[in-house]
């Protein structure tokens, strides 16, 4: 078990999850498995989370074109995307790209 | 009669003022040009590279900078930066650009001026309402700093002219708003490795990076296959407050002028995002350059005769122009004019008029007796729409013979009220019609007082 914050930025991705931008949450790894990793975040993240709209977030068990997800502040393509292993008081942010001006 | 002479004279006045305000905007315009002409003579006459006493007094903060000085001041005044967007992203910056002194500025803009644009678009005034915004911009920049070469590209940004436009700067602003002409200005960079410095805004969140610049990612690194296009959201539809884009306009003016300068750590493999609603900036540490990308990648061979030939609107699914989506979900029977909705008002048919913005639209204006239910809601609300047919069809028992109330929905422009009418005739309100363009189009066509927003 572990504590994760969660940042969403940009885009309306709050809307999807409650409208709020800040999440504090008790995530377990899965299957058994001693390290809790992004897959598994991101699992309890589409079931527990999100109210509405999963495509808008989601695409197969991974984020949707055109959201960046950054752990500690750092891409996840840098430290190994689904991969990635996470430990307690993590910080995930999720950024939707915006293309207004 | 005195109410009569009284408008004529008001009238009168409105109509003087007008003509006296263009006369004076193209004298002004004419005097910056001259004087813009003038200081290109006199700086051609002088040695380049040496500042003038007029520039070292207009640039005097600038140089007492112990990490800007002389050699900043004359690198920006021997840069050329090109702003493609004079909208809410591009007014701060190009203003500071202006300002600032770099050597040559260009603005690619084909919009005009509207007067829902002011409320963020802070490089125009009123008197421009109706006139392209390029023109507008470079007078504005022309007015701020006549010593500086302002250049106008008055048309759309397409794959036809990007590469002939952009190999005229040094470095590229992207203050633009919408997702293809971003990867199109993204790989237009790629291709003539010019460094961009992007920019976006909507509601009250914005982002800002520098793309292509030192071995950086480019935005196809970051962003490989584009966003669906639900998710692409615009200010015409979210709205925007106008100090957002302000704040990530200047940011973008700033991240140009430490390229042009040479000074400073530009925000290259980084990414800024800002919520205003909170008062938080974070900074993020993003991807470098991806080896697979298709446009700056190892093995990439995008070239120019590639790029002029790439369809961004099919790759993105989202054309180029921000003219808005127009669906034709329903056939001709299922729909009515606005004009003919007047008619059944007028012969006071019995109906129920059902309006699909969300609520906060709703609020900024709607038909009277209209009933709102936002399409979101719908299904769950049907209840409603059922009792006021009900109620409607005893209200007019005995007045309107035999007829049973009709129902009819409306929106903002005629999408959602076809999605509306789609999912009534599916719940079995196979008579629910439509009102095609929705209340812009009653604005338009039935009553021009009716604000549109």
């Amino acid at each position: 078990m572990a504590e994760i914050f969660m940042f969403l930025y940009s885009g309306g991705l709050e809307l999807l999850c409650d409208s709020k931008k800040i999440h504090n949450v008790n995530v377990e790894q899965q299957n058994g498995e001693d390290k809790l990793i992004m897959k598994d975040l991101l699992s309890w993240v589409r079931t527990n989370l999100i109210k509405e709209r999963p495509e808008m977030f989601m695409k197969g068990d991974t984020v949707r074109p055109g959201v960046l997800v950054l752990v500690n502040d750092c891409d996840w393509e840098l430290s190994g995307q689904l991969s990635t292993t996470l430990e307690d008081k993590d910080v995930v942010v999720f950024i939707s790209t915006l293309h207004g001006g | 009669m005195s109410e009569i002479r009284e408008s004529d004279n008001v009238c009168r006045i409105m109509a003087e003022l007008q003509s006296l305000k263009e006369a004076k905007s193209t004298i002004d315009n004419k005097i910056s040009l001259l004087e813009a002409e003038l200081r290109d003579l006199q700086n051609d006459a002088a040695n380049n590279n040496e500042l003038s006493p007029q520039m070292i007094y207009r640039y005097s903060r600038h140089l007492l900078l112990p990490n800007f000085g002389v050699l900043g001041q004359q690198n920006l005044l021997n840069s050329s930066i090109l702003v493609v967007g004079a909208g809410g992203l591009g007014s701060p910056a190009l203003l500071y650009l202006a300002a600032c002194g770099v050597g040559r500025l260009g603005i690619v803009d084909h919009d005009i001026v509207e007067l829902n644009n002011m409320h963020r678009q802070i490089i125009h005034t009123e008197t421009y309402i109706g006139k392209p915004k390029v023109k507008s911009a470079a007078s504005a920049c022309r007015s701020v700093n006549s010593s500086i070469r302002v250049v106008e590209h008055q048309e759309a940004l397409r794959t036809s002219n990007a590469l002939e436009i952009f190999s005229k700067y040094d470095i590229i602003v992207d203050a633009t708003d919408n997702a293809p002409t971003r990867y199109m200005i993204s790989d237009c960079c790629v291709v003539l490795g010019k460094p961009l410095v992007s920019g976006a805004a909507l509601g009250l969140e914005g982002q800002l990076t520098v793309y292509n610049y030192n071995g950086g990612p480019c935005y196809r690194c970051l962003f490989p296959t584009p966003p669906p296009t639900t998710a692409c959201q615009r200010c015409a539809d979210s709205g925007v407050l106008g100090v957002v884009p302000g704040i990530i306009g200047c940011l973008q003016a700033l991240e140009a002028i430490k390229i042009a300068a040479s000074v400073g750590e530009p925000l290259s493999g980084r990414m800024l995002l800002f919520d205003a609603l909170s008062a938080r900036i974070r900074i993020v540490k993003i991807r470098g350059r991806s080896l697979q990308c298709e446009a700056c990648g190892e093995n990439s061979k995008f070239t120019q005769q590639q790029f002029r030939e790439f369809d961004y609107e099919n790759f993105t699914q989202t054309p180029l122009s921000v003219s808005p989506l127009k669906l034709n979900l329903l056939p001709s029977e299922s729909r009515i004019s606005s004009k003919e909705y007047n008619e059944i008002i007028l012969k006071k048919e019995p109906h129920v008029l059902v309006d699909v913005r969300p609520a906060h639209h709703f609020k900024i204006v709607s038909l009277p007796k209209s009933l709102n239910i936002p399409l979101s809601t719908l299904e769950a609300r049907l209840p409603e729409i059922l009792s006021a047919l009900k109620k409607e069809e005893e209200d007019n028992r005995g007045v309107v013979s035999g007829s049973s109330a009709q129902l009819y929905v409306v929106c903002r422009r005629g999408n959602d009220s076809q999605r509306a009418v789609q999912s009534l005739q599916k719940l079995g309100f196979t008579y629910a019609k439509d009102i095609v363009g929705g209340l812009e189009s009653w604005a338009h066509n039935v009553d021009p007082n009716f604000p549109t927003y």
